[in-house]
């Protein structure tokens, strides 16, 4: 019995008896395609329609939105999310194609949203027959997101937008967005509104959703221009000018730190997937060869190694030591730390993989010889995806500065 | 047997911790610090060590060197992580005493068994005790001390607090004839307890850059020894984990010193009509040293821990902790005197008590590189 198990309720002990059974029953095995690292990365119309019936069996079953009022299409349990991804995660099933829906969409829609959109919305979006995408960035709102410049102007009842959205994930495959917008134009905050809009079913009348190429090569997200789509009133989350403050609802979930957060679930990858880890990094330094030895006996790869395991080891610590409230001067000290420490801990690592490898790491995916089949390379260009999206590492350090530390503001 | 989730950090091991921030910010103000052990600037003047006896005996009276010892030799016997807490807020004191050459003396003789009681006890008692160990190039295996005939020949080099201490715990090569030549680590050692002001034994005291410590070079002239453990080595080997981890405790609550001292000066001190923290560069240097603090005290806490609950984990761990503090140590030091600027260099601002303190505990018990070298060894 696990730790968590231990704690159950009886609601949440019942609950997962309940999905153990259904999955065993359900789980649909390796996969005869090959599945993305993420969802984000979905790259085929027949990846997502795998991964769509995945999440559409599961949602009949119960074990989708399973927190959420039944009025709005939930199961209307008490935290028995978590339970269902905790018992999907051991199974390793396939996860589901629609995290941006179940992780941001559906606690905005649900806290902001009125009570007719959350009927008609939440529904599909828990069975992942509609997959949503976020609007937020811009071209000229990165880190300055309150800067947003999409404009909505009202004719009556009905808003006519304008404007150019960008690195919006699954924007190729989505029926709706959540877009964040600017309806003032002389307030940078109190300016900015917050809808949902319908995108797969307005291509060519007013929306144009065009892939960017990540520096990888692979495609992934999007841009999406608006030039005079019309939507009706009714698509607005919260008061006129409140934009703000719905969009921090959507990024506190978006960290994982919102009640209603849908965490992993699932964890069926390709056979073809890299962990970045130093425990893999070294078993690359091992059986790369140097001359007559072997990397992993050069002394300066041996301290680059030792200084990674050091930072994951201090990284696992971190979460643990977190829990435990008496050593911990500031609660929020080690929380807000973890997405910086995770991704600048991958990117380093797979740095010194590329410099163990040696010119090895110059081929790439299509490359037989390639070490790792080219996924080093891969991983060190992705990890810039990571240290940029969701909060650069320098905003980061900015929030920590100034939550943590109380310096004083940077903007 | 796995690690319990909260290091076995419970309530008693927590009152501890703030009772001795109590402690120290009370009795121990960093400007009544500075008044006591910086007064005399000069560096070629071979000054006095002073520090706060009293404080010791305060020390003394509320338990605080007897916290490894087991309760059979009339200590308290806390778990390793309490005292690491402890430790951590000495550190954060700059505390000069000999705390933590007792505790490390005690976690030596913990090593020894049943030998070690009788030592354990005058621990117990509040008799502040050091290690005489460490040859001429600081090395754990050198042992340029012998043991001839139950006599103690030879010279012991880095002593710390070697003044405070009462008595010194001294790792000596056996020699079975004096003139025998020397020979390889693999010669049997034996540990010995003696008194510090025993006949035939010399102290020179070194002139050292941290004003917080002192240490010596202690020389034996035919020194009559109470032999704890004729065959030690492995009882040495056994309790180096420890040794590290307690080191590391001090560094890692003096870099918490330095960065909430260094945040104070930069939410205060301003430039350009703004505080020094606004600017990203000064802002992000200083949650950088947050995140190595962090870092290191996480695995300052699962390397003590593991000290009670998954030993055949505590070497790894602890070679970790005390690489990981030994740069954030650096780090802390460096950014906290360049963030404060031309006052940071002076000699009237107290960063530089921490930044000695820290320049002398990186070097000692084996440097950052040294740890991660050995680490590899485990590792890869």
């Amino acid at each position: 019995m696990t730790e968590q198990e231990r704690k159950d309720s009886p609601e949440q002990i019942e609950f997962r008896a309940y999905c153990r059974r259904w999955i065993q029953d359900n789980h649909p095995g390796q996969p005869s395609i090959r599945l993305p690292l993420s969802p984000l990365e979905i790259m085929t119309r027949e990846q997502l329609d795998y991964l769509q019936s995945w999440q559409k069996s599961a949602y009949d079953a119960g074990l989708v939105g399973c927190d959420y009022p039944t009025e709005v299409g939930g199961g209307g349990r008490s935290d028995c999310q978590r339970v269902a991804n905790e018992e999907l995660i051991g199974a390793k099933t396939p996860f589901y194609p629609n995290v941006i829906g179940l992780g941001m969409a559906a606690p905005t829609v649900f806290h902001h949203g009125s009570e007719e959109l959350k009927q008609r919305l939440l529904p599909r979006l828990f069975s992942g027959e509609d997959i949503w995408c976020q609007g937020f960035s811009e071209p000229g709102a990165g880190s300055d997101l309150a800067s947003v410049q999409t404009f909505a102007e009202r004719s009556g009842d009905t808003w006519r937008i304008n404007g150019h959205k960008v690195w919006t994930s699954l924007a190729h495959f989505a029926e709706w967005m959540i877009l964040l917008l600017r309806t003032d134009k002389s307030h940078k905050y109190d300016g900015l509104s917050y809808f949902v809009v319908p995108i797969a079913s307005r291509i060519g009348q007013g929306v144009t959703v065009r892939p960017l190429i990540k520096m990888t090569g692979e495609t992934g997200f999007n841009e999406v221009i608006f030039e005079d789509l019309e939507v009706s009133d009714a698509y607005r989350l919260d008061e006129l000018g409140k934009g703000w403050q719905v969009a921090m609802t959507t990024l506190l979930h978006e960290r994982g730190a919102g009640g209603l957060t849908t965490p992993r679930a699932g964890g069926l990858k390709s056979d073809a997937a890299l962990t970045v880890t130093a425990r893999s990094a070294i078993e690359l330094a091992k059986n790369t060869r140097r001359g007559a030895a072997q990397a992993s006996d050069d002394p300066l790869l041996r301290d680059r190694l030792m200084k990674q395991v050091i930072r994951e080891q201090a990284f696992t610590e971190n979460q643990r030591r977190a829990r435990v409230p008496a050593l911990n001067d500031h609660p929020m000290r080690l929380a807000l730390q973890t997405k910086l420490l995770a991704t600048e801990l991958a990117q380093d690592t797979s740095a010194i993989a590329l410099d163990i490898a040696g010119p090895s790491a110059s081929l790439y995916l299509a490359d037989d010889a390639a070490p790792a089949r080219g996924q080093w390379p891969l991983a060190y260009m992705n990890s810039f995806g990571m240290t940029i999206a969701a909060g650069t590492s320098e905003i980061q350090r900015n929030i920590l500065g100034e939550r943590v530390l109380g310096l004083a503001k940077s903007k | 047997m796995g690690q319990p989730n909260n290091y076995g950090f419970e309530e008693e091991a927590a009152y501890l911790k703030e009772s001795a921030r109590r402690f120290f910010g009370d009795k121990l103000p960093v400007n009544e610090l500075h008044a006591l052990v910086a007064g005399d600037p000069n560096p070629e003047s071979e000054a006095n060590v002073p520090w706060p006896t009293e404080l010791w005996g305060q020390m003394v009276e509320l338990g605080w060197p007897s916290l490894l010892v087991p309760e059979s030799c009339g200590g308290v016997g806390m778990p390793w992580v309490a005292v690491a807490a402890l430790l951590e807020e000495n550190g954060r004191a700059a505390c000069p005493s000999p705390l933590l050459c007792s505790l490390q003396s005690a976690a030596v003789l913990k090593a020894c068994g049943d030998a070690g009681t009788d030592a354990l006890s005058e621990l117990a008692v509040g008799r502040a005790a050091t290690l005489a160990c460490l040859d001429e190039s600081a090395s754990l295996y050198g042992h340029s001390v012998h043991l001839v005939d139950g006599k103690l020949e030879g010279s012991a080099h880095f002593v710390q607090d070697a003044e405070k201490a009462e008595k010194l715990l001294v790792l000596a090569r056996v020699v079975t004839c004096e003139d025998e030549p020397p020979s390889s680590e693999s010669d049997k050692v034996a540990l010995c307890w003696v008194d510090a002001d025993a006949q035939g034994l010399s102290f020179k005291r070194n002139a050292i850059v941290d004003l917080t410590r002192d240490q010596a070079r202690i020389s034996f002239s035919g020194v009559s020894a109470q032999v704890v453990l004729q065959d030690a080595a492995a009882a040495w080997q056994s309790a180096l984990p420890a040794l590290w981890v307690l080191a590391s405790a001090d560094m890692v609550g003096a870099a918490e010193w330095q960065l909430q001292t260094t945040v104070e000066y930069a939410q205060q001190r301003k430039q350009f009509e703004r505080p020094l923290g606004f600017f990203q560069a000064v802002k992000h240097d200083l949650v950088n040293v947050m995140i190595a603090i962090d870092e290191s005290k996480s695995l300052l806490y699962s390397a003590a821990c593991a000290l009670d609950w998954e030993p055949e984990k505590a070497l790894q761990l602890a070679h970790m902790a005390k690489a990981s503090a030994t740069e954030t140590a650096a780090l802390a030091s460096g950014r906290s005197v360049q963030c404060h600027g031309g006052i940071g260099f002076t000699w009237e601002c107290y960063l530089h008590l921490y930044f000695k303190r820290q320049e002398h505990s990186q070097r000692l018990w084996g440097d950052a590189a040294w740890h991660r070298s050995q680490l590899a060894e485990i590792l890869i």
